[in-house]
């Protein structure tokens, strides 16, 4: 059987979703018998035109030259799999599209703005090009990655849960910090995945997984005010690492605009 | 080195100004995208930019009004493999603004924070960004198909860095234990006492890497530049010390803006950090240089019948200065373990008042300096960060500059490029790192 050809691509990122694999090299060495990487930078691989079976993309769209990169990389790719808060939902880096004019931090920060190339916003992956595949997280977990190599070697779509982080807490017996504790949790409207990290931790979940499915922004919206907490502090609950994730945008934007 | 230069008439039309420009990504096993620009002339470096194509992501910017108990698990997003720097920097910065002292407890469990953090940085660029430029290999998967035992060793410590963070942290890319104040939740004794195993064992394979790496075939030169790093009164410097150099600087976290200042070349998106208008070394190399007296009696003694002697002026020891830190921060965690107890919390409770707070930080590839300013209720009004990179990056330049021209400007692109990446590998450039910020007011020349 011939090996799945798999390229890994860096946009507007921290390369923390990359680790999901760099902190699993043996793993990553066991599959050479079915998996081959044309393309992955940070391990040494350099053929970034080359065209693959499967690419994972990792990163906003921030760029001019980003935005002829991912068309590029698109006609390229049998598949493409976006890994992680940036290249899925435009990442933290994002909310500079919810000011007047996102440039404007440029301006603000360097002395010759001119010289940065850089758009006024960042967007997601699917913003420009068709994805396959959704693979949420900040950063994305490596039995997310793994599992989705594995079964797109065999030649299936991988298994993408959407369930919150609520029914992760009830699977693993967690206490519910919002119920329990009064903790302003994004649990109810977060996909699962990341194994629940933040209620186990005693804390409240901060919505890096993005939204499940079924958001339901207004009642978590009445339960945080309900705990005590501001239109603001709100409205920054969902508009943090997911701001540009539809359903985070939305109440996060209503929360705002109810001060 | 200068290189005789004679007229060569016949060649002149043909090679005479050679422009060498290659494009993204020159740069593989770097943590982010750059690319080198060289112009020769007459087989001499006329111009030499290395070019940082990460896009600015404005962390600076998108902090304004956030409130400070959202700043650790924010700043944690500017780079995934030094998350914990950024949250440490940023939570003693803050702190300093509350007046918060956190106690011997999260002192301690931080400093084992941000032991993870370095053995999981450094092995991994050991072994998968550095060595096989060394042993002669195009990546790490081909270099573990011949050396299968250093390989594994190396991700086996990398591992245990990242398991020590998941420890604190509950994942060790963007953990989400650390708060301001201390920690969200104290480790139970277990998963402790098995952790405390794990480094006992490791302590010999720690001390089997220093010996390899001192093996391995690094190219000897000697460059003159200043190392700037923290200098704690008995330790080995991570969370907390002055700035100081080998040339005479000594000075508070507080005072680094009068001593260091940031400038913006046109053709990269990182910041240059200069002291005094000159280039200085942060990062392993540095901090050994300046801080071998503080490390652990028998990591010092690994060190130092090794072979490589430190200070060393060699930046190809950086490598070295890498595995030494791996050593100590094993023996170190290990101790730190030793005395563990569940504390009956494991932070202190902070309230918002307004100030301007500093924090500095021995992040994995150096110096991690922040700067915020808050309002009466504790959102951010405004904030400064000053990565490693951006601080090493005039220096790598230089470097650059050195080894191209000693290795000579007229030899082949090919020669000249693995030259090229294998020096600023050495830097282990954290390219996502360089974000940015930047006063208006900062001149530029």
């Amino acid at each position: 059987m011939a090996r799945l050809r798999v390229s890994v691509h860096k946009f507007s990122s921290c390369d923390g979703c990359q680790l999901a694999l760099l902190n699993r090299v043996e793993e990553v060495m066991r599959l050479a018998d079915r998996v081959a990487f044309v393309h992955f930078a940070e391990l040494g691989y350099v053929n970034p035109d080359a065209p693959v079976d499967v690419a994972f993309v990792e990163g906003s769209v921030s760029t001019p030259e980003e935005v002829m990169r991912i068309r590029e990389l698109r006609k390229n790719a049998r598949t493409l799999v976006t890994i992680g808060a940036c290249a899925t939902a435009g990442g933290i880096q994002a909310l500079r599209n919810l000011q007047a004019d996102g440039r404007a931090w440029v301006a603000a920060l360097y002395p010759s703005p001119e010289h940065v190339s850089l758009l006024g916003t960042s967007h997601a992956i699917s913003r420009y090009v068709a994805v396959d595949l959704e693979l949420w997280g900040c950063p994305v977990d490596s039995r997310q990655v793994f599992s989705a190599i594995q079964a797109l070697a065999l030649g299936v779509m991988p298994i993408n849960p959407r369930d919150s982080v609520c029914m992760a807490c009830k699977r693993e017996g967690n206490v519910c910090v919002l119920v329990a504790h009064g903790a302003p949790c994004m649990g109810p409207v977060t996909r699962s995945g990341c194994g629940a990290l933040c209620p186990r931790f005693g804390r409240a979940c901060y919505a890096c997984y993005g939204p499940s499915e079924q958001v339901n922004g207004l009642a978590l919206t009445q339960r945080l005010a309900s705990l005590g907490l501001d239109p603001d502090a709100i409205a920054r609950r969902f508009l943090s690492i997911n701001n540009a994730a539809g359903p985070f945008t939305e109440a996060g934007l209503r929360a705002r605009a109810s001060q | 080195m200068s290189r005789p230069r004679r007229p060569q008439p016949a060649r002149r039309g043909r090679r005479a100004m050679r422009e060498i420009s290659v494009k993204v990504p020159l740069l593989a096993r770097v943590e982010g995208e750059g690319a080198l620009a060289l112009k020769v002339r007459d087989g001499v470096i006329e111009t030499l930019q290395l070019r940082i194509f990460e896009p600015p992501r404005l962390f600076e910017k998108l902090l304004e009004g956030r409130s400070f108990e959202e700043v650790p698990d924010i700043v944690a997003r500017i780079c995934g493999i030094c998350p914990v720097a950024y949250q440490m920097s940023a939570c003693h910065a803050i702190e300093g603004i509350l007046g918060l002292a956190p106690g011997p407890w999260v002192r301690r469990m931080r400093r084992l924070f941000y032991c993870g953090e370095w053995i999981e940085s450094h092995s991994l660029h050991i072994h998968l960004l550095a060595a096989p430029d060394f042993l002669g290999y195009p990546n790490a998967l081909e270099m573990a198909k011949a050396h299968p035992e250093i390989m594994r060793r190396g991700l086996a410590l990398q591992g245990l860095g990242n398991d020590l963070i998941g420890l604190l942290g509950g994942r060790s890319v963007h953990p989400v234990g650390a708060r301001i104040g201390g920690f969200y939740h104290a480790p139970e004794e277990a998963p402790v006492r098995a952790l405390r195993e794990r480094l006992e064992a490791a302590t010999e394979d720690a001390k089997a890497l220093v010996s390899w790496v001192a093996s391995l075939p690094l190219p000897s030169t000697e460059q003159v530049f200043e190392c700037v790093s923290l200098r704690h009164a008995d330790e080995y410097p991570m969370n907390e010390g002055r700035i100081v150099s080998d040339q005479g600087l000594d000075l508070a976290p507080a005072d680094f803006e009068a001593e260091f200042e940031e400038r913006q070349a046109s053709y990269s998106t990182a910041l240059h950090c200069l002291h005094r208008g000159k280039p200085y070394l942060v990062g392993p190399l540095a901090r050994l240089n300046l801080n071998f007296d503080r490390l652990p009696p028998s990591v010092a003694e690994h060190a130092r019948a090794s072979g490589i002697a430190f200070p060393s002026y060699n930046p190809f020891h950086s490598i070295m200065a890498r595995a030494v830190e791996v050593h100590c921060a094993i023996v170190e965690a290990a101790a730190l373990l030793d005395r563990y107890e569940v504390p009956a919390q494991p932070f202190a409770v902070p309230s918002p008042r307004p100030g301007v707070g500093f924090g500095c930080t021995e992040a994995p590839r150096g110096i991690l300096w922040h700067r915020y300013e808050l309002d009466s209720g504790g959102r951010v009004l405004r904030a400064r960060i000053v990565p490693p990179t951006s601080q090493n990056q005039a220096r790598i330049e230089e470097d650059l500059r050195t080894e191209l021209a000693a290795l000579g400007a007229d030899s082949t692109d090919e020669a000249l490029r693995l030259r090229a990446e294998a020096v600023i590998r050495n830097y282990d450039p954290c390219i996502s790192c360089a974000t940015h910020f930047l006063n208006l007011e900062v001149a530029r020349t």
